[in-house]
């Protein structure tokens, strides 16, 4: 069954560039009796077991902790999460912003505010945005997202550093359930035998760095895109490099706005992002090839800020042909649905970067065909890496905790097992069916994006505008993504 | 093959150490004797094709431990099936997958009846400060679930190859080896060992999940359970109705066609109908609160919760507060009918 999601998403995905599938093992049994031998142990049982261990401390990972560690029907469990990094103490926020930002969607400022932290993160900083435009280089072609009379918020930007920071905070409020251990790097991971070995150690082992050996009933590995859990439970992953990288900084407005608009445009290297982080500051999110990528990092600021400048303003891309079918198809479009349809709306011109701020980091997609084993559940990249485009990144992994914990409450009030793999297959299930529409949406765009093609660019140019006058497939997408 | 052990071991005791077992001759001579002698007769007619009904013409004597009980009741086959089988308990989707399965019903049924009468007081471990019995506790199933939700549980089994494999299973977890004892013996002998100590009435509530369709002698059962209970103390069991359904489905469906429980498992004749099984705890001094139909789906392995009683059922009765005894009045003319049900074998 799970083979059989890999082929589709790899046939959904026609050719696919250069995918690598990590480990293929034809039967599933033996996929699921677990792998490493267990150790026997005559005084381990007396040794402490955790009930859940987070390996991977995160926005994802910390999310989690809290999210069980606030749980009623999980009080009195022992919780612990591993981090191998320092401690992420934020006293006083910081006066420049940081690069690194995430578009926390409605569902996902649910989930964090459910536990405790969203207060933080408002206090500290956050930007809500209220209307996004995406539109294209080689077209007019646009689309607008917004709700209703702009009065709600669509999402927020967040500085990832922010959202930990304020996680952090909450998991120190809640330190009877939940411990951490921080500089703490696992070096291996002991599989439990199948349950009818009766021998052996039923529980997951955690052997960290310092040579400390712990004992969980169930592992959840939060350890991002090149997940240590993932790979050690040889889990058969789909992932390829999109031959992209995202180059990343914090843009000064020429002049302060209101700026409550996100803005990306589609050009034919890659899609330019412009996120609000206040009235005099954005951020930049620009994903294009490695060449351009690193040309970019070595301009100097001036040439760097006119080329921002012109990819988000010229129309160089365009060819008549193209505009005159824009225009077509916009009259056609307007005669049936003639309310609908916005104006096209030139983002913020900026005149500068923050300092030191140009970073740049590849991009590929990934899918783990498995999120669960006995006694081990994925979540966050360790489970699906996306590209930035759509923003959804962080949500789906909010998306993942929110799912997970719901299922091991309500297996706790059941008295059951967390490890067992009833309720983890459900989590599994749940979410790989949110999760795989939307990997495939996110990817299927890059790929229609990504060429200037004649056809290609009609074919997108009328999909574009015919959505953009479709205020009820609007907000489906708008809901999807909100979740 | 459960059922022959069961039966075996009964009966085994019965018609040895009449006097000796549980006290319960003591208490209730009138009553008990009566029913034991007729009972007793009952079963060794019937039991003529069990195989160990051999040993039971040849009274030897024993103590009442189990370990010499199991050694000289059984039959050296019976111990090496349940041998082999005993470590199979903990595979879920082995030959007990549906007992697995079938603890999405049975633990929500037994907490939120419990969760009725005692208001939690512990988010987390919602039956903290409980003392349930579980009778027929096999390797454990449900004893573990009742135990990590804060009850404190004694699981008992007569086969002791189950309660070690019980034993070892529980004793990995911290959590659980605190709160969860186990004891090879029967729900007779753990009677006569509370009333010995002084402690009757000590459990909160009873467990006897597919356990009834087993037993020899109801009666004594219900006896037994009522003794164990405190005042308004509930009694929880799940067992098979005794319909022509039952036995298409329950028997021939179950445990030939599907195998979804080893051949041998059930005796259709053994079954007991809601309304019997309620009249019978009601003259037990319990009353019955709630009957509620249980299905399962072999395709999706499931259990779910149906209108129908005519094949698998949970039943939930509580002990009267005021009257802990039963009825002796009542029970020293037997009724033929109550008879006939008790040992409706």
């Amino acid at each position: 069954m799970m083979h059989k999601l890999t082929k589709a998403a790899l046939a959904f995905n026609g050719l696919g560039r250069c995918f690598i599938i990590e480990k293929h093992v034809p039967a599933v049994k033996i996929i699921r009796r677990g792998l490493v031998s267990a150790e026997h142990g005559d005084d381990s049982a007396k040794n402490e077991v955790y009930d859940v261990i987070i390996s991977g401390g995160g926005m994802v990972g910390s999310a989690m902790a809290c999210s069980l560690g606030m749980d009623p029907n999980l009080v009195g469990k022992k919780i612990l999460l591993l981090e191998a990094g320092n401690k992420k103490v934020m006293d006083k926020v910081p006066d420049t912003y940081s690069t690194r930002v995430s578009s926390i969607s409605p569902g996902s400022a649910t989930l964090l505010s459910g536990v405790g932290a969203w207060e933080h993160i408002t206090k500290m900083r956050c930007k809500p945005y209220k209307k996004m435009q995406v539109w294209d280089a080689c077209s007019d072609a646009l689309i607008t997202f917004d709700k209703e009379n702009l009065q709600d918020e669509m999402a927020y930007i967040v500085e990832n550093d922010i959202v930990v920071a304020a996680l952090t905070k909450q998991l120190d409020s809640l330190s009877d359930n939940v411990k951490v251990k921080y500089r703490s790097k696992v070096v291996k991971y002991t599989w439990p035998m199948p349950h009818h070995a009766a021998d052996s150690i039923p529980w997951v082992q955690v052997t960290l760095a310092n040579g400390e050996t712990l004992q969980t009933k169930l592992l959840i590995g939060a350890d991002g895109p090149n997940s240590m859990v993932r790979r050690e439970l040889g889990i058969p992953t789909v992932k390829w490099n999109y031959d992209q990288s995202a180059v990343v900084a914090v843009l000064h407005l020429s002049e302060p706005t209101e700026n409550n608009v996100a803005w990306q445009r589609f050009l034919p290297t890659g899609p330019i992002a412009m996120l609000p982080l206040s009235d005099t500051e954005s951020s930049l999110v620009w994903s294009t090839s490695h060449r351009l990528a690193e040309e970019l990092l070595e301009l100097d600021e001036e040439s760097f800020v006119d080329a921002i400048n012109s990819a988000f303003w010229s129309n160089e891309n365009q060819s008549e042909l193209i505009e005159t079918a824009g225009s077509l198809f916009r009259g056609a479009l307007s005669t049936i649905m003639p309310s609908a349809g916005s104006p096209r709306q030139l983002p913020p011109s900026v005149a500068g970067i923050g300092p030191k701020t140009r970073v740049m980091f590849p991009l590929g997609m990934g899918h783990a065909s498995e999120y669960i084993r006995h006694r081990v559940a994925l979540i966050g990249d360790a489970a699906h890496r996306v590209h930035p485009l759509a923003g959804q990144g962080a949500n789906l992994g909010f998306g993942d905790v929110a799912c997970l914990t719901q299922l091991l409450s309500q297996a706790a009030f059941n008295g059951k097992d967390l490890g067992a793999m009833q309720h983890l297959l459900e989590y599994e299930t749940e979410r790989q069916r949110h999760n795989l529409p939307m990997m495939a949406a996110i990817d299927l765009m890059k790929r229609l994006y990504s060429t200037n093609a004649a056809p290609v660019v009609l074919l997108r140019t009328f999909g574009l505008q015919a959505t953009n006058m479709l205020p009820a497939l609007k907000e489906q997408i708008m809901a999807f993504a909100s979740k | 093959m459960y059922s022959n052990k069961f039966n075996c071991l009964m009966l085994g005791l019965y018609s040895r150490n009449r006097s000796a077992v549980c006290g319960l001759v003591q208490s209730a001579p009138g009553r008990s004797g009566f029913s034991w002698t007729a009972v007793c007769k009952q079963r060794s007619l019937k039991l003529q094709r069990s195989a160990c009904l051999e040993r039971q013409h040849h009274p030897m004597p024993c103590q009442i431990s189990t370990r010499s009980a199991s050694q000289t009741t059984v039959d050296p086959d019976e111990v090496r099936r349940f041998q082999s089988l005993a470590s199979k308990w903990w595979d879920e989707q082995g030959d007990f997958a549906a007992l697995h399965a079938m603890n999405d019903l049975r633990v929500p049924f037994i907490r939120d009846n419990l969760l009725n009468v005692h208001r939690a007081r512990h988010p987390g471990k919602p039956l903290a400060g409980l003392r349930i019995l579980d009778v027929g506790c096999g390797g454990g199933l449900l004893t573990e679930p009742l135990g990590r939700l804060g009850a404190n549980v004694l699981g008992i089994d007569p086969v002791e190859d189950s309660i070690y494999t019980a034993q070892l299973h529980a004793s990995y977890d911290p959590d659980l080896s605190d709160r969860v004892s186990y004891q090879a013996c029967t729900l007779e002998e753990l009677s006569s060992e509370e009333k010995e100590e002084q402690g009757a009435d000590q459990f909160d509530a009873v467990v006897a999940s597919e356990v009834v369709e087993h037993l020899a002698d109801l009666e004594t059962f219900a006896f037994c359970c009522n003794q164990a209970l405190k005042p308004g103390g509930s009694l929880f069991i799940t067992t098979i109705n005794k319909t022509n359904l039952s036995y298409a489905l329950g028997i021939v469906v179950a445990e030939q066609l599907l195998r979804i429980v080893p051949s041998g498992t059930h005796d259709w004749e053994k079954f007991i109908s809601p309304v019997e099984l309620e009249r019978l705890l009601e003259s037990n001094g319990f009353s019955v609160q709630s009957v509620q139909g249980m299905l399962y789906n072999p395709v999706s392995g499931a259990w779910s919760w149906t209108n129908s009683t005519a094949i698998n059922y949970a039943l939930h009765a509580v002990k009267h507060r005021d009257d802990p005894q039963p009825d002796r009045a009542e029970e020293r003319s037997p009724r033929p009918e109550d008879h006939t049900a008790a040992t409706h074998s």
